[in-house]
């Protein structure tokens, strides 16, 4: 019987939350790293046992740090994020231009066949590769340095590049997604990029239209058909189905399409999940009822799901890395809120129960299938 | 040998107590005993100072002597006291709250 392994990164440190293929009884871990904020936590497809944690804090910068034994033990590795050449700049929130500077590492994705390659998504937005685990980074700068560069502006939470998904029919191509500049294609290992936004409508920005400038909150793909990508946009949810190249909407009956996590079940890649908030001017669920939406179709007609979800007086946010599916036969999905519960199903969303309820802030939220 | 405080998180990190000792060569200064400090303990590197620039992390403070040393250039002598290893060279984070 398989296992599975939560994985979660909060503002005050890191958990890991273990269960049998059941997924009914829970032992918690952590905190690991307390006191710091862990923006996430991933581990690598290849070596369920290599683990990466992004450890940060306003005092100390940035440190990452390795396990090579699923979490038990840790060990600080290379934390030192040097832009390529000269970085320049790129605009401010008032639209002036604003040197390029390392803040920290909000997301980490490992290869899906070498535990040592990881790639970090860094705000400033740029994108790092390690290949000898996470001792030594490099920029992969053609991203960075794409013609609409100099253009790119923060979001309110920072010019961050958060989403990172490796092609698993061809690992040379990638995607990764801005806030707020949108998202991007490669396919070429990173060497050149494409922005890949047509389609996208942002009503904030002064061409609702542009070739850059979406505040993109989180793209999601299903291995089995790595040219169909789900994106929650700050407002709208969207599809694409050639590979990022063109998007429709397909925020459907949604009762707010504004939200940040976006996610597909394992064996069904029509079907997919996302959190609806209310509005970007007020980050919590509609009504107070916390409700977690699934589309059996790829979008456009969706259904709440509810059960064992908190209905009444909820005000919790769910933040763009934090939420998680498993690969047990019953789909197991799994969020984090702000509020420090982590909430999982084992039975692809009919029904929830909380893991834990009184974590710090979650920050993400990942989880492992193991044998 | 210089005796080097740390505020909490970085003991943690570094793994050691409160309080280390770091070997200096010549007359101690600022940047020096950051600098041993660092070889000491290269996890601590971008903690304190940033990559390549060296520039003190802005809500990190340098005191010794009941002096504020933050603000000095790197070439700045220690104090005798901290020399001769009577007082600590402290390292530390601001205090806020949240």
């Amino acid at each position: 019987m398989s296992s599975v392994r939560v994985l979660v990164g909060t503002r005050k440190g890191a958990f890991i939350l273990a269960s049998d293929g059941a997924r009914k009884s829970w032992s918690v871990n952590g905190p690991h790293f307390a006191g710091w904020e862990i923006y996430h936590v991933k581990g690598s497809p290849a070596d369920p046992n290599r683990l990466y944690a992004s450890q940060s804090s306003g005092w100390f910068g940035q440190v990452i740090q390795r396990s090579n034994d699923g979490g038990k033990t840790w060990e600080p590795v290379g934390n030192k994020f040097i832009y390529d050449g000269v970085p320049g700049t790129h605009q401010w929130y008032d639209g002036t231009p604003h040197p390029w500077e390392f803040a920290r590492v909000w997301h980490l994705e490992p290869s899906l066949s070498d535990p040592d390659t990881i790639y970090a998504g860094i705000q400033d937005a740029a994108l790092f590769r390690s290949t000898d685990g996470g001792q030594n980074w490099q920029e992969l700068s053609g991203l960075r340095k794409h013609q609409t560069g100099a253009s790119w502006q923060p979001g309110a939470g920072g010019l961050c590049l958060h989403t990172i998904l490796i092609d698993p029919s061809n690992p040379k191509r990638m995607f990764v997604a801005i806030s707020a500049a949108g998202a991007f294609r490669t396919e070429d290992g990173g060497e050149t990029w494409t922005p890949i936004n047509k389609g996208l409508r942002s009503e904030g920005i002064p061409n609702p239209t542009a070739e850059v400038g979406h505040c993109v909150h989180r793209i999601a793909q299903h291995r089995s058909q790595p040219n169909t990508l789900f994106m929650q946009k700050h407002w709208d949810v969207m599809r694409s189905d050639d590979g990022g190249s063109s998007w429709r909407e397909v925020s459907g009956n949604l009762p707010t399409d504004f939200g940040f996590v976006v996610d597909v079940h394992t064996h069904e890649p029509e079907t997919i999940y996302v959190v609806p908030i209310k509005s970007d001017s007020e980050h919590f669920p509609p009504d107070g009822k916390l409700r977690v939406y699934r589309s059996r179709s790829g979008g456009q007609q969706w259904e709440a799901l509810t059960n064992g979800l908190p209905q009444k007086d909820c005000y919790v946010n769910v933040l763009r890395d934090a939420m998680a599916v498993d690969s047990v036969d019953s789909c197991g999905i799994y969020f984090g809120t702000t509020g420090g519960q982590v909430y999982a199903s084992s039975d692809a969303g009919e029904s929830w129960s909380a893991i834990v309820r009184d974590l710090p802030a979650v920050l993400s939220v990942e989880v492992q299938t193991l044998p | 040998m210089i005796r080097v405080m740390l505020p909490a998180h970085l003991q943690t990190l570094a793994r050691v107590g409160c309080e280390v000792s770091v070997d200096v060569d010549g007359r101690p200064t600022l940047g020096s005993v950051l600098d041993a400090l660092e070889t000491s303990y290269p996890v601590l590197r971008g903690t304190i100072r940033e990559h390549d620039t060296l520039k003190r992390r802005p809500y990190l403070r340098f005191f010794a002597c009941e002096q504020d040393l933050s603000h000095d250039a790197p070439d700045t002598p220690l104090p005798d006291a901290v020399v001769r290893g009577v007082e600590p060279f402290l390292v530390v984070g601001a205090m806020a709250g949240g």
